[in-house]
């Protein structure tokens, strides 16, 4: 399974970025290498529109099979999202990735 | 004579200085409101005139055909405004974010982007004596505000000679929508109000006005708060401040009722006399 993770930082120590389209960064967990890599994303905040499809896209181009984030895709990026087929937990917000991690894996973290 | 109500605060009273003005000066002129605040029209609540006509506007937008698509990914590469994504072997169009630039429909090589309609508001033209009004509302869920407001300066420029004075109530802020609000106008009439977050809204509000070398005088709303910042800085800046609404509960009880305001207060009418002066001395300038 890869896991993909809304964050500010670029570790697992690095809180959770609650926004999904606007997240600074994100945190690609491939659990079968036990490789985690970052993507910086932090460009999208100079868009004025359109920040949500353009971080789905990318997200699309490392076909995670799950992601987790804070408040959760609004409309446009959730129907990228959609066609990508990946999961969505949201309510990570208030975390850093390693406890967002854990919270999915312990099945606390709500099904968008 | 194109008269454009701006504030760089919302909530300064745009929608309370037009329909006042714009009512008052029907007394006299042939006047046309437009209420370009077409995300949130609220001018047409305190004008009660009989509806004369109502239009579907429309916009232009891209629409993917599959078939023909050859996924070269140029349409996504051109749209600046991430309108159009490129989703494995698809492409997403996102209606609501599409500028209507026409880019990636002009430049796919196969024509697999041809543009077509979408409904993005309404128009209703109201009229009751010598007030027109017209007003625009974009349909839930539209983003751009800018094309509605161009097809409306269209419509008031098709419908109403030079006779009529033209008061617009424009959008807050100072982004695109106001600019496109304001751009084609002879004068615009910034309202503020003397508290530091309306001083900060004025200088912004300024500041756009300069860089569009528009024309452009104040009007202090709710005047007896806050402090006399507003008025310094008009001074320093040599702004002339055309009129001060003073800062009354009456004026809050009638507005809260949807009525106008100068037919009540007196006061709220002297101050409106003397922005009326100012626009009939305009109008003769232009005349000669």
């Amino acid at each position: 399974m890869k896991i993909a993770f809304t964050t500010k930082g670029t570790s697992w120590g690095s809180a959770m970025d609650p926004r999904f389209g606007r997240t600074e960064y994100f945190l690609i967990f491939d659990e079968e290498k036990d490789k985690l890599s970052a993507y910086d994303n932090r460009a999208a905040a100079n868009d004025a529109h359109g920040a949500g499809p353009k971080t789905a896209q990318k997200l699309f181009e490392y076909s995670p099979d799950v992601l987790i984030t804070g408040n959760g895709p609004g409309g446009n990026a959730a129907a990228v999202l959609e066609k990508t087929g990946v999961k969505i937990y949201v309510g990570a917000g208030d975390m850093t990735a390693k406890e967002a991690y854990k919270a999915y894996k312990d099945n606390r973290l709500k099904q968008f | 004579m194109k008269i454009a109500v701006a504030s760089g605060k919302g909530g300064t009273g745009k929608t309370t200085l037009s329909t006042n003005l714009a009512s008052f000066l029907a007394e006299n002129y042939p006047v046309v409101l437009t209420d370009l605040d077409v995300e949130e029209p609220n001018s047409g609540l305190f004008i009660e005139a009989e509806l004369v006509s109502e239009e579907r506007k429309f916009k232009m937008i891209p629409e993917w055909i599959e078939d023909k698509c050859t996924l070269c990914g140029i349409c996504q590469k051109v749209c600046n405004f991430h309108a159009v994504i490129q989703l494995g072997p698809m492409i997403m169009v996102f209606p609501e974010l599409c500028h209507g630039c026409y880019a990636c429909s002009e430049l796919c090589p196969e024509d697999a982007l041809p543009m077509i309609r979408k409904k993005m508001g309404q128009l209703k033209h109201f009229k009751k004596g010598n007030l027109h009004f017209v007003e625009s509302r974009l349909d839930i869920g539209e983003e751009q505000a800018v094309p509605l407001i161009k097809q409306t300066h269209k419509y008031i420029d098709q419908h109403f000679d030079k006779d009529f004075i033209r008061i617009y109530d424009a959008p807050p802020g100072t982004s695109c929508p106001v600019m496109e609000a304001v751009k084609d106008t002879d004068f615009v009439i910034l309202i503020t109000e003397p508290t530091p977050f309306g001083l900060h809204d004025l200088t912004l509000a300024v500041e756009t006005m300069r860089e569009l070398k528009k024309e452009f005088g104040v009007v202090v709303n709710r005047y007896g708060i806050g402090n006399d910042d507003v008025l310094k800085y008009c001074q320093e800046e040599q702004i002339a401040v055309l009129a001060k609404i003073p800062n009354d509960r009456r004026i809050a009880e009638l507005y809260s009722q949807g009525k106008l305001i100068y037919r009540e207060i007196p006061e709220v009418r002297e101050e409106l006399e003397k922005v009326k002066e100012l626009i009939i001395r305009r109008m003769e300038e232009v005349v000669r």
